[in-house]
């Protein structure tokens, strides 16, 4: 998993609540057997007016927006445990959600592959959104050791919470299957009791 | 202080904790399909490691399979290549699969549990969210990623934070018609898509006592959608008599012993909650959503509510709807009876029994869609076959299917289907498609009369 410590970036608005993974990638584009390219079709019933045709009312498709951080309405992440949302997120170039509320799983897969879900209060959110919505150059800055969410010119400075051990497989770039993968000999003493 | 349910399963299976982080929770069963485990058993082999517990791992392909002609070759080349992969994954691994064709084959929160997989106590996962269906039998069951999924095929353990306890308790007796689709609808559009994110779910009281199984697993399936990772009910001898005597139910000695055990289960009479919601089952109506998220629900005579924000307003534009309009007289082409929600027997028995001498509306398309390759057996057995034939209802070989539209099972932009399944997001089933959830019973009255109404 690729590290993660800090990031200042543009950002992309998404002033849309319960965003559920059907919306960030729809069940039809989930046949592929490996983990690439999801990114094409991040939001796709969204972004495209038709088969080719995209909407240019939508924020992937305004210019005027870049950058790898996402800012997305409150229940981020709602309805299905399918990673190919972290996978879509991830291969488009987030790195960053912010939300005032993420749905567990997702957030469980954005930390597995190295997207960094922040949460802070619905007023910092909506200071944000409002923000972007007029001034998409604003720069929103992240330093994850500091868990710290800043926007210089809204005088906005958010701390996030963050698993201690989350935080330290982010910053190293740790994955879960080594870590239990190291915890072998506690697992059989334990299936030598229940077996 | 005493234990609740869910404290009591989760404790057995804690192999250890991380300071200051999760837990490593042990699987007593990992179910698999074809969707979500490619890319996991891809990381087994990147990895050169083996499938640490083939034995407490069990496959099936639901998702992505035709559910017409299951005996030709898929196809859809994308399908059929990731069908091919979980045969090839499983074989090459040591997995007992029951793809295609097989008798046991089917959505894999059907087929589980009438197998006797799935038993009280059991800690079990699933790449896929629906997975909190296994909690009807008192088991913590709760979907994951397929990071995760890699991670139970490297150590049949997973790595979680204990998440925070609720009950939710519905005493009295139910309304005529009113079954468990309409009592999970009723408690999430009570409590909203997410009051129940960070928790695990107890559900109590007279109404789940008096449920049977299927309903339980009707209910239970549907706590992902206020945001639970899952939703149990403490095991009694409802569940004692479902399991017994099942394909891979303990048998013998083994039975009295695990009996025994299941026994002691339920939540201690002094337990704490972290939180505690009360409904009386005398308020809850048959049910019907009307938005694209579930908890976008209301009384099937209801008038839809003014939005509350911005997505709401979205929502309805989607839908078609406007607030303060009333949903009955509204013209329905498409009916979807099936899911992991409602295909199992039960449930069929409920649409026959409303449809037996009755006829589909000539604009209707009526889709059957049997949970499991048993359901369709028993359905055959029971004589209910000829009941939907008779109706014109067109029933179909079993999987996941218009539910979530990856296969050719859709329904066409901007036509509503009246679904028995879990969920009504935009394009769920189909670009553009509106779905609008309700129980087996609306369902089948839909398709008979080709637009909603009222039962009384």
């Amino acid at each position: 998993m690729e590290k993660f410590t800090k990031l200042q970036s543009q950002a992309v608005p998404l002033p849309i609540s319960d965003v559920d993974t059907d919306q960030i990638i729809p069940a039809r584009f989930l046949k592929a057997t490996n983990k690439i390219g999801f990114g094409a079709n991040l939001f796709r019933d969204w972004r495209y007016l038709n088969d080719t045709e995209t909407n240019p009312d939508f924020v992937l498709n305004n210019p005027k927006y870049t950058g790898s951080i996402l800012v997305a309405g409150a229940n981020f992440g709602c309805g299905s445990s399918r990673e190919h949302a972290a996978w879509a997120i991830a291969d488009y170039g987030f790195k960053v959600v912010i939300s005032s509320f993420f749905a567990d799983i997702f957030k469980g897969n954005a930390l597995n592959n190295g997207i960094l879900p922040i949460q802070i209060s619905q007023n910092d959110l909506d200071a944000i959104l409002e923000r972007l919505e007029a001034h998409p150059d604003t720069i929103i800055e992240v330093d994850l050791e500091a868990q710290k969410c800043t926007v210089d010119v809204l005088d906005i400075e958010c701390s996030f919470e963050i698993d201690p051990y989350k935080k330290y497989c982010l910053i190293n770039g740790f994955d879960d299957i080594d870590f239990l993968l190291s915890k072998k000999a506690e697992i059989s003493a334990f299936e030598k009791n229940i077996d | 202080m005493g234990k609740t349910l869910f404290d009591k399963v989760w404790d057995a299976h804690v192999v250890d904790t991380v300071p200051d982080g999760p837990q490593i929770l042990y699987i007593d069963k990992h179910l698999i399909h074809e969707v979500t485990s490619p890319q996991a058993f891809a990381e087994l082999e990147d990895k050169g490691i083996d499938l640490a517990r083939t034995d407490k791992t069990v496959a099936t392909a639901d998702h992505n399979v035709p559910t017409i002609n299951q005996h030709l070759t898929i196809k859809d080349a994308l399908s059929r290549k990731q069908v091919d992969t979980l045969t090839k994954n499983c074989e090459k691994f040591g997995v007992t699969l029951y793809g295609l064709g097989h008798p046991y084959q089917g959505i894999v929160h059907v087929m589980s549990p009438e197998l006797g997989i799935t038993q009280p106590g059991m800690t079990m996962v699933c790449g896929d969210s629906h997975t909190s269906t296994h909690g009807a039998f008192g088991t913590i069951a709760f979907g994951i990623g397929t990071s995760q999924v890699a991670q139970v095929f490297a150590s049949q353990c997973v790595l979680m934070n204990k998440p925070k306890s609720m009950r939710i308790t519905v005493n009295g007796k139910l309304n005529p018609n009113v079954g468990p689709k309409d009592v999970i609808l009723y408690i999430i559009a009570q409590l909203g898509t997410n009051a129940g994110t960070g928790y695990f779910v107890e559900y109590a009281g007279d109404v789940f006592e008096d449920m049977s199984m299927e309903g339980r697993m009707t209910v239970c399936n549907m706590s992902i959608e206020m945001g639970a990772r899952g939703g149990m009910i403490a095991p009694d001898q409802t569940t004692f008599s479902y399991v017994k005597d099942r394909e891979f139910a303990p048998k013998g000695e083994e039975w009295d012993k695990k009996l025994a055990y299941w026994k002691t289960l339920p939540s201690d009479k002094d337990a704490t909650f972290d939180k505690e919601h009360h409904f009386d089952a005398a308020n809850i109506a048959p049910m019907i959503t009307y938005g694209t998220n579930p908890g976008m629900g209301m009384a099937l005579d209801a008038q839809i509510p003014t939005a509350k924000n911005e997505t709401e307003v979205k929502a309805l534009e989607y839908m078609g709807f406007k607030e303060g309009e009333e949903l009955l007289g509204k013209p329905i082409n498409y009916v979807f009876i099936g899911s992991c929600t409602n295909s199992r027997i039960e449930d069929f028995r409920a649409v026959a029994s409303y449809i037996k001498g009755k006829r589909k509306a000539a604009n209707v398309n009526a889709l059957i869609v049997p949970g499991s390759q048993q359901v369709s057996a028993q359905i055959q057995k029971e004589g209910l076959t000829q009941i939907f034939e008779e109706a014109g209802f067109e029933i179909r070989q079993s999987g996941c299917s218009a539910c979530l539209g990856m296969n050719e099972d859709k329904i066409p932009a901007n036509e509503y289907c009246v679904s028995t399944s879990n969920r009504n997001f935009e394009g769920r089933q189909g670009p553009g498609a509106r779905t609008l959830l309700a129980s087996p019973l609306i369902a089948a009255m839909t398709a008979v009369e080709g637009k909603i109404t009222s039962l009384t």
